[in-house]
């Protein structure tokens, strides 16, 4: 049994491998005859996107994929200064949206963007806590608060740069039990009531249905966030990628629809 | 393993095996030596003399040794049982040997899932206790040791049980006939034996907690000089400041190959067999 172990990891890793290989081919091969001026749009696209838009951009896909048959919209949602350093690193990606316009001038000053950044959304902070309030939070006072369990995001990300100004504004020293990589493992720590309140964006508290309560705070109003998207002038696929951000700006309704703020 | 070390003509290995072998090996180094190729050598001091990397080193450090004795402490034992295992229904001990690896196979996030699940303070055993008691696991120092037990203990426990199998029967019988218990000749006969599989067991579970990332950060949180190992720093760093991720990640390595390289041969003789 524990003979037999390496091989089949062997076998396991060459078959991830070959995978991987054959991924990396299909854009290259159904991305080359859209190069030609053909206005129909076929292929695929891999879109890097703020986790925050991991509800609504899916269902925006889907709606788009049944108005062009023939193409695919990838997507590979995460914490946007994560995705920002892939992208920069030389990671293939067709369009990126992030969650702050300082993740996207990262992309922007390493030439990498294809035209300039559109602002399709913005969106605000809100306190949220597991469904009846366990912890008995108030506001963001229950943050400096070190009795209770409290997680916002790391100060390296744009949930956590959000977080740091409206503390800032409210004068709250802020005593959290974790800074997280990213917004969805705060709204997981809250979800699961490991913790008493965790700093979400509204959207997230919205997304979550009733697996957690939303406790609005006036300092989030000072401190609202910008989603930009733009294309990438890496993607094999311009003419897709330029018609998705396209369909994005004018589905914006959609975007406002889950939550989000209008772009100005 | 005899046969594989004296110089007969059974030790030449085929030709065929040289080209593959040596394209796994620029697989597995490639990647370092881009890391170090980049690494920003000319100010590494003062990337890593910031206020996270140090505290964040000796967090890694001090848990990855906690771990690693817990490891040691409960790995023994079970390698032990299992190693006694062959009178067991054949199901039973498959089973029994497949759940003892499983967290090799895990996704490490989905083990930190799992630890809260269990651990958390709604958690099957953290629920009862934190009601009790009041005391919540995660977000602690201790969850960081946890979880880097969960990971580390299949190491420990495949490396003791190989080294305890090639164990040479007779010894033990020896022991016996002289009029030793189960416990004087498990202590003074099997386990001197098993000694360099439970080193080299201890090592690889030090190395594979250094490096755990999914399930602390899952389960433990981050939090500096309470939770934040290095890796979760390196994985922080990397959004705001590259070269002081891979900075940090030169350390990681240092640490991991300094670990690795004091393993030596007992790796042969401890795991895989």
């Amino acid at each position: 049994m524990t003979r037999r172990l390496p091989a089949l990891a062997a076998v396991a890793a060459l078959a991830a491998l070959a995978l991987a290989g054959c991924a990396q081919d299909l854009p290259a091969a159904s991305g080359a005859p859209s190069s030609s001026p053909s206005p129909s749009l076929g292929g695929g696209i891999t879109v890097d996107a703020a986790a925050s838009l991991n509800e609504v951009f899916p269902k925006l896909a889907a709606s788009f994929q049944q108005e062009h048959p023939g193409t695919t919209i990838t997507f590979n949602f995460g914490g946007s200064s994560t995705l920002a350093a892939s992208i920069v690193s030389g990671a293939t990606v067709d369009v990126f949206a992030a969650a702050s316009t300082k993740t996207m001038r990262t992309v922007q000053d390493a030439s990498l963007t294809a035209g300039d950044p559109v602002v399709i959304a913005r969106n605000e902070l809100e306190i949220a806590v597991p469904p009846g309030n366990p912890g008995r939070i108030t506001g963001l006072a229950d943050f400096g608060d070190a009795a209770k369990t409290v997680v916002v995001c790391d100060r390296t990300v744009p949930c956590g740069a959000a977080a740091t100004q409206v503390f800032d504004l409210a004068k709250v020293a802020p005593k959290p039990d974790s800074y997280e990589p990213d917004v969805t493992s705060v709204l997981t720590k809250v979800e699961g009531n490991e913790a008493d309140a965790g700093l979400v964006y509204v959207t997230d508290v919205r997304a979550a249905g009733s697996k957690v309560e939303g406790i609005p705070f006036p300092e989030a109003d000072e401190a609202v966030t910008a989603y930009p998207i733009a294309p990438l002038k890496g993607s094999r696929n311009a003419a897709l990628a330029g018609a998705w951000v396209a369909y994005v700006q004018a589905h914006e309704a959609d975007l406002r629809a889950a939550g989000f703020l209008a772009p100005r | 393993m005899s046969a594989r070390r004296r110089r007969d003509p059974l030790a030449r290995i085929p030709r065929a095996v040289l080209v593959p072998g040596a394209i796994a090996f620029l697989l597995l180094v490639g990647p370092l030596v881009a890391l170090l190729a980049r690494a920003p050598w000319a100010h590494l001091g003062d990337l890593l003399a910031g206020d996270t990397v140090l505290p964040a080193l000796g967090l890694s450090l001090g848990t990855a040794a906690a771990s690693t004795g817990c490891c040691v402490l409960l790995g023994v034992p079970l390698a032990v049982v299992l190693s006694g295992a062959d009178g067991w229904p054949g199901p039973l001990r498959r089973l029994v040997r497949a759940l003892v690896i499983t967290p090799l196979v895990l996704p490490p996030v989905v083990g930190g899932i799992a630890l809260l699940l269990l651990l958390g303070r709604t958690g099957l055993l953290g629920g009862p206790l934190f009601q009790a008691t009041g005391v919540q696991i995660p977000f602690s120092t201790a969850a960081v040791v946890v979880a880097q037990t969960f990971v580390g203990l299949p190491f420990l426990v495949l490396g003791v049980e190989g080294a305890l199998r090639g164990v040479d029967r007779r010894f033990a019988v020896a022991a016996t006939t002289l009029g030793a218990g189960p416990w004087t000749r498990f202590v003074r006969v099997t386990l001197p034996l098993a000694a360099p599989g439970v080193a080299a067991g201890a090592v690889l579970a030090f190395a594979r907690a250094i490096g755990e990332f999914g399930a602390t950060v899952t389960f433990a949180g981050s939090l500096p000089k309470v939770t934040q190992t290095l890796p979760i720093a390196a994985y922080l760093a990397l959004n705001s400041d590259p070269e002081a991720a891979i900075a940090i990640s030169v350390v990681l390595m240092v640490v991991a190959v300094a670990v690795l390289v004091s393993l030596r041969d007992h790796w042969l003789q401890g795991i895989g067999r």
